[in-house]
């Protein structure tokens, strides 16, 4: 098997007296997409925030393309190429849907007035974010500027993801993607992220949704008590038994491992 | 990729292909007219102030008459209210990121006295004494950025706290005395520059309500324009997730507040030429009158919502108001009445507007 292309070793996140984390470990290889499951308070959120510089671990290694990294903030996560949607979706509910989508590498004009004096081009990024959402199939937005807090979840979660895809370069993690989703919108998303898998960019999905991990996932990432328990082959084991795996009603032992 | 459905799986999507690919459209049903006016107002709240600007103007040249509409008494509403005007615009960054600075005012005196004790009193060239002040002005700022983003106060009680200190430091460095303005021409008129007019008529605008309409077209197009005012919406909005999406906050959050430092700076060289001396004790409410203004002007205070130019006409209706009530022969006290309530509508109009979505 080939090196993975983001490697977490012992990481390790502990909030006081609470540990999310207890020596979990990650491996994304080039171009799959992986799937993480897990119970509720497994730590699957705190594992992603840890790889996409949310969070700070307090022990523990994360190798990207080689090379060990340590982020302080998203953003560095960010410029490294790890692209994210958090579960809160991390939206500005009082500006449009182009500044959310934009947010922190706004297009500026060409020429003077763009270098010198920073005037954004608002025409550019509109119609950007316009093509944008039209390839996730959210053709229910009707302006392009209206205030993200006037959308339905769904849209605004479709706003984030376009986000994320619009931009995410080697790594694109995905929170819970399809919950606020309707079943159009779902199957965009689904579709959306085989679509970046064959563009050659591995995608992490976080899910509760077992057809949907089943359906698009090449490996599942088993999450149970702030450990990773085992990965499987969604082709070779059940839905069934994933869940008696993550809710510890199975041993790794009694199935087969991928 | 998907075209067969898998076994077992979602064939129920099937159907999806033929599903309507256009825009939504839909009829709207009548609103009615005070539905019209909600929603009008939801889109454009600056049109409050502005509606309220033009009615209390109308009412009070309707009670005052003449005097009130005379050039030279609209111009000099345009003075009073210049110094007001300009610490609004410092505020009104704060408050976009949903903070509030009791030390604006505080920071613009202790620079007035700085720059006119340099150049009055030790006779530093006026230039000179100028830049310092401004430099203060920053350095206040990031004072004031540095103990909410790295001490992680709350806003209100950092600026409480320096607006203290600021003030001790006033009467420190003056001795509780005022620098004459006649000593003031004699060594660095310079210090006076804003208190220049230009006569139209009889009309007279001073430099300082030039520079004070300078500052807000100048923070318009940067709120507005350049992808660091989005920012500093954004912060407003929410903190959390501005950081999450990338965006640096506690920089820019300590970026706002030297920004908001200088333009108290650039207030205390204005307020020297307004008031025609440096005088420790002036502008002592300044803090809380920029506040009423911004709340006039329909920004709100939990931040990330309200253009720029709501605080200039916040400014503007309280100077109006003030003008209106002294020109009606009405008692001083009745005047800061009326502001007071003024203060309470504005914001159960800000409410009732908010309800609606978009």
């Amino acid at each position: 098997m080939s090196e993975p292309l983001l490697k977490a070793r012992g990481l390790v996140k502990r909030y006081g007296r609470v540990t999310a984390l207890d020596h979990a470990d990650f491996d994304l290889m080039p171009g799959e997409i992986l799937a993480v499951i897990g119970d509720n308070g497994a730590g699957k959120s705190s594992l992603i925030k840890a790889i996409s510089g949310a969070t700070v671990p307090d022990e523990g290694t994360i190798t990207l393309e080689g090379r060990e990294v340590s982020y302080t903030s998203p953003l560095q996560a960010r410029e490294a190429g790890i692209e994210c949607v958090y579960q809160t979706l991390a939206l500005s509910p009082a500006l449009s849907i182009t500044d959310n989508m934009f947010c922190g590498r706004e297009l500026r004009k060409p020429g003077i007035m763009g270098k010198w004096f920073g005037l954004l081009d608002q025409k550019a990024m509109e119609k950007f974010a316009r093509e944008k959402l039209s390839d996730l199939g959210l053709m229910t937005i009707q302006n392009i500027n209206q205030a993200v807090e006037t959308l339905s979840g769904g849209q605004r979660q479709g706003v984030a993801v376009a986000r994320a895809a619009a931009f995410g370069s080697k790594v694109i993690i995905l929170d819970e993607p399809t919950a606020a989703l309707g079943v159009k919108e779902s199957r965009k998303v689904l579709d959306l992220i085989q679509d970046v898998r064959s563009r050659g960019t591995p995608v992490v999905l976080i899910s509760h949704n077992m057809p949907h991990v089943f359906e698009v996932a090449d490996r599942i990432h088993i999450h149970r008590l702030g450990r990773r328990l085992c990965v499987v082959d969604p082709k070779a084991i059940s839905m069934s038994d994933a869940v008696a795996l993550m809710t510890g009603a199975m041993k790794p032992e009694e199935v087969v491992a991928a | 990729m998907s075209d067969t459905p898998k076994p077992g799986g979602q064939d129920y999507e099937a159907r999806l292909k033929t599903s309507a690919t256009t825009l939504a459209e839909f009829d709207h049903a009548p609103r009615g007219v005070i539905g019209t006016i909600q929603h009008v107002l939801h889109a454009n709240p600056t049109f409050v102030p502005v509606i309220v600007l033009v009615a209390s103007i109308a009412v009070f040249g309707v009670i005052a008459g003449e005097r009130f509409f005379s050039p030279f008494n609209l111009s000099l509403i345009l003075q009073q209210v210049s110094i007001i005007g300009i610490l609004a615009a410092a505020q009104t960054l704060i408050i976009l990121t949903a903070g509030i600075d009791l030390s604006v005012a505080a920071i613009m005196v202790l620079m007035s006295v700085i720059s006119g004790k340099l150049a009055v009193q030790f006779g530093v060239p006026a230039p000179i004494a100028l830049l310092v002040s401004f430099a203060g002005g920053i350095a206040a700022g990031y004072l004031n950025g540095w103990l909410v983003t790295k001490i992680k106060l709350p806003p209100f009680i950092a600026t409480l706290g320096t607006w203290n200190v600021f003030f001790a430091l006033v009467l420190w460095l003056s001795g509780a005395q005022s620098i004459r303005g006649a000593d003031i021409d004699a060594t660095a008129p310079l210090l006076k520059f804003f208190g220049n007019t230009i006569q139209i008529g009889d009309a007279r605008l001073t430099f300082g309500t030039i520079l004070m309409i300078l500052v807000f077209v100048a923070l318009w197009y940067v709120l507005n324009k350049t992808a660091w005012g989005r920012h500093v919406y954004m912060i407003g909005d929410d903190k959390e997730a501005a950081e999450l999406a990338g965006i640096r906050t506690d920089r820019t959050l300590r970026q706002v507040y030297m920004l908001a430092g200088f333009i108290c700076a650039l207030a205390a060289w204005a307020s020297i030429g307004r008031v025609g001396s440096i005088s420790p004790q002036s502008f002592y409410e300044g803090n809380l009158e920029s506040i009423t203004a911004v709340v006039i002007g329909g920004i709100s205070l939990f931040g990330g919502r309200g253009s720029i130019m709501g605080a200039l006409f916040g400014a503007l209706i309280v100077g109006v108001f003030q003008s209106g009530l002294r020109l009606a022969g009405v008692d001083v006290l009745w005047q800061v009445f009326a502001i007071g309530w003024l203060i309470i509508i504005a914001v159960a109009i800000d409410q009732w507007i908010r309800k609606v979505s978009a």
